[in-house]
């Protein structure tokens, strides 16, 4: 069976000088929750779209399920839902005639009654989409991606600016639809949202990939488990330290930013008594300890020496 | 049973009691288990979404309330106060005024001595009443006595009450003082339904609607929608972009039926216009007017990503015609060297031909030439509006 959706050195360059993407390859198995993630800028919305057939790449290829986007583009569209990062749909249609009009142009689409309860907007039904919050709105372009009984879901940035619930109904709508076989890619850059839905990820840094796997895959590829982050009086900041640091033992590297001292560790309960001796040794004092599971996040700022969200 | 229950409602707790009926209604409401029909597949025909797309449009239009008062309020006012500002008033009297002096008296008398008196208001002021009245379009015209018997008349060529004015009161005046007229005329009187100024502006008013409604409803519709992003999320779908193209038009088709019929009523019922062609034919050139005008539409909106460049493409496109194409005055007015240019633009074929039909009663085929230039504008704009759209 062919992957649900690969492409190979896929390239986009905008006017004949922005590299939006530089050589890009991927392949999703069906059944698969892929994640496209980077920062802003990166080059995932420019990536999905031309993986959605929306953006016809400078060079490089595309399939889903077999099939190249140029022939039979009506066929494969039957067997995708697509929610952009923004779409302002039409405020003075209600949200099922929204839901119905999408669902009008699929050849077997889903009941809209059952898709406006799956993903609880049951209750808005007959509400204008102008009158939505926009948790509901985002729901609601979800929804008319499901509708068409797809295969394979792209959701471009699903939760920017969403509150913390409206993101758990939406990752639970997502778990959902794999649940029932289907394939999901989406692009994020939030580091928990990628942890918790994805199978596998890339991490996309100036259109390249620059990390690629399973999140614990990832996190483990960064050496520790751990972080011990602190901020010492005096000097300890200084690069001549950092070296003191990283002879610590168990740390496997070093980081420092604004005062802060990264360390990730294997076990913290060898680096930390040792860490609290040098810093007595050198007469300074600490002004700030603590520590936590390494995350995506220390991964991307590992890599790329700066952080996903820069904003 | 269902009595008592309502009845203990006002003691037990309201929304206890509101949940309760509810359920009770539901179960009596649907006896079939509602699972059956949701897990039939669905299947949807071929014109399913032309249909939804078609009636999505219709919803949108009907709801904003903008929208409406600008198809459907706005060409009615219009047609309303024009048609009363320029209404044919009984007798017109001209405004004149006379330069006070030892004169001023006897011309006036003259002129409330004359066969035309009932026609000419006349006013005695001091000389920079007069010219100041005169510069602010109260009076027509400003006679000044230069001695016994000379008069001067001051007046301004360009408008035309004013030359009106100089030769009515020069005739009144003429008589007055005895001229004997050489040649024995008669005058008979016109102003019949058909003639006059509603009548020529109604046909304008509809077939400038007809542009406005489609340049708007198209072209700026279009712009909004890629700007929202929602072209590029139609067309992630596997909906034909010729049935969207299609429900566009087919809305402009149905709201111009009812634009035009509300304007032609209008003018029927209000100033008593009287309809000579047949209804069929005058929706017929309304359609092709509206088709041609959404290609024009399409191909204005083919490129702009943003709604204030498109606000201003329109109106840019639509202001010659507003001027030139004779919808509140003729364009006969115009130079004889321009009238090639004139008679090329859609809304004049368009004005022509609504006019034709409905004042003359004129016969369809004898439209034809104006229709091959509404087609023709229509024609190409489409086919090159499908090269240049940008879809997302």
């Amino acid at each position: 069976m062919p992957a649900a959706i690969q492409c190979r050195d896929l390239r986009k360059t905008y006017d004949g000088k922005v590299e939006a993407v530089r050589g890009l390859n991927l392949e999703i198995q069906a059944g698969e929750c892929f994640g496209l993630l980077g920062p802003n800028g990166a080059g995932k919305t420019t990536t999905i779209e031309i993986l959605e057939g929306l953006l016809d790449p400078t060079s490089g290829e595309v399939t889903i399920f077999g099939h190249a986007w140029v022939k039979n583009s009506r066929e494969v569209r039957e067997w995708l839902g697509i929610s952009l990062q923004e779409t302002r749909l039409s405020e003075k249609l209600t949200v099922r005639e929204t839901i119905e009009l999408f669902a009008s142009f699929y050849r077997e689409p889903r009941s809209s009654d059952e898709v406006l309860n799956d993903l609880q907007l049951g209750e808005k039904a007959d509400a204008f989409v102008g009158k939505l919050s926009g948790g509901q709105r985002q729901r609601l372009a979800v929804a008319t991606a499901l509708v068409g009984n797809p295969k394979i879901l792209f959701l471009d940035e699903p939760t920017t600016g969403l509150d913390p619930q409206s993101r758990r109904q939406l990752w639970d709508i997502i778990r959902n639809f794999q649940r029932g076989g289907g394939t999901v890619l989406l692009t994020t850059h939030y580091m928990d949202e990628a942890e918790r839905l994805c199978d596998r990820l890339v991490i996309v840094d100036h259109g390249q990939v620059i990390a690629e796997g399973t999140p614990p895959d990832l996190i483990e590829r960064l050496g520790g488990h751990h972080v011990v982050e602190f901020e010492a009086s005096g000097s300890s900041g200084g690069a001549g330290n950092l070296d003191a640091w990283r002879g610590l033992p168990s740390v496997e590297s070093v980081r420092h930013d604004n005062g802060l001292v990264s360390l990730t560790v294997h076990e913290p309960h060898l680096t930390i008594p040792a860490l609290l001796d040098a810093v007595q040794k050198q007469g300074a004092q600490l002004l700030h300890l603590s520590t936590r599971q390494a995350s995506l996040e220390d991964v991307f700022v590992n890599l790329t020496g700066r952080h996903l969200r820069e904003d | 049973m269902l009595t008592s229950q309502v009845g203990t409602c006002e003691k037990i707790d309201e929304y206890v009691c509101n949940q309760k009926l509810g359920n009770m209604t539901i179960a009596q409401q649907t006896p079939e288990a509602p699972t059956v029909a949701s897990s039939k597949p669905l299947r949807n025909g071929r014109w399913a979404g032309y249909t939804h797309l078609l009636m999505a449009r219709m919803r949108e239009m009907v709801r904003e309330p903008e929208v409406l008062f600008w198809v459907f309020g706005f060409p009615l006012l219009l047609a309303l106060g024009l048609g009363i500002a320029f209404r044919n008033k009984p007798a017109d009297a001209t405004s004149i005024v006379i330069v006070a002096g030892p004169e001023a008296e006897h011309t006036l008398a003259l002129l409330q001595g004359s066969q035309q008196k009932s026609l000419i208001r006349a006013e005695v002021l001091d000389a920079a009443q007069a010219h100041r009245g005169f510069r602010i379009g109260r009076y027509d015209l400003v006679i000044e006595s230069h001695g016994k018997g000379e008069l001067q008349y001051l007046y301004d060529p360009a408008r035309p009450e004013s030359v009106l004015a100089r030769a009515e009161v020069d005739d009144a005046l003429q008589a007055a003082s005895g001229r004997k007229n050489p040649l024995s005329t008669s005058a008979v009187i016109s102003s019949e339904p058909g003639s006059r100024y509603i009548d020529f502006l109604i046909p304008g008013l509809i077939g400038m609607n007809v542009m406005n409604a489609a340049m708007w409803g198209v072209g700026f519709a279009l712009v909004d929608m890629r700007q929202r992003k929602l072209l590029k999320r139609f067309v992630a779908t596997p909906m034909r972009r010729s049935d969207f193209l299609l429900a566009l038009a087919s809305s402009r088709l149905l709201f111009m039926v009812i634009e035009t019929g509300v304007l032609l009523g209008f003018g029927v019922l209000v100033f008593h216009m009287r309809v000579l062609g047949s209804v069929l034919a005058i929706l017929f050139i309304g359609a092709l007017g509206a088709l041609g005008f959404s290609g024009l539409g399409l191909l204005t909106a083919s490129r702009a990503r943003k709604i204030e460049s498109i606000s201003g493409l329109i109106n840019l496109i639509m202001m010659p015609m507003w001027i030139f194409s004779g919808v509140f005055f003729s364009y006969e007015r115009f130079p004889a060297a321009i009238h090639p240019f004139i008679h090329a633009l859609p809304l004049t074929a368009l004005n022509d031909a609504l006019r034709a039909t409905i004042l003359e009663g004129a016969a369809f085929s004898s439209q034809a030439g104006r229709l091959l230039i509404l087609l023709l504008w229509g024609g190409i704009s489409f086919v090159l509006a499908l090269r240049w759209f940008r879809w997302t």
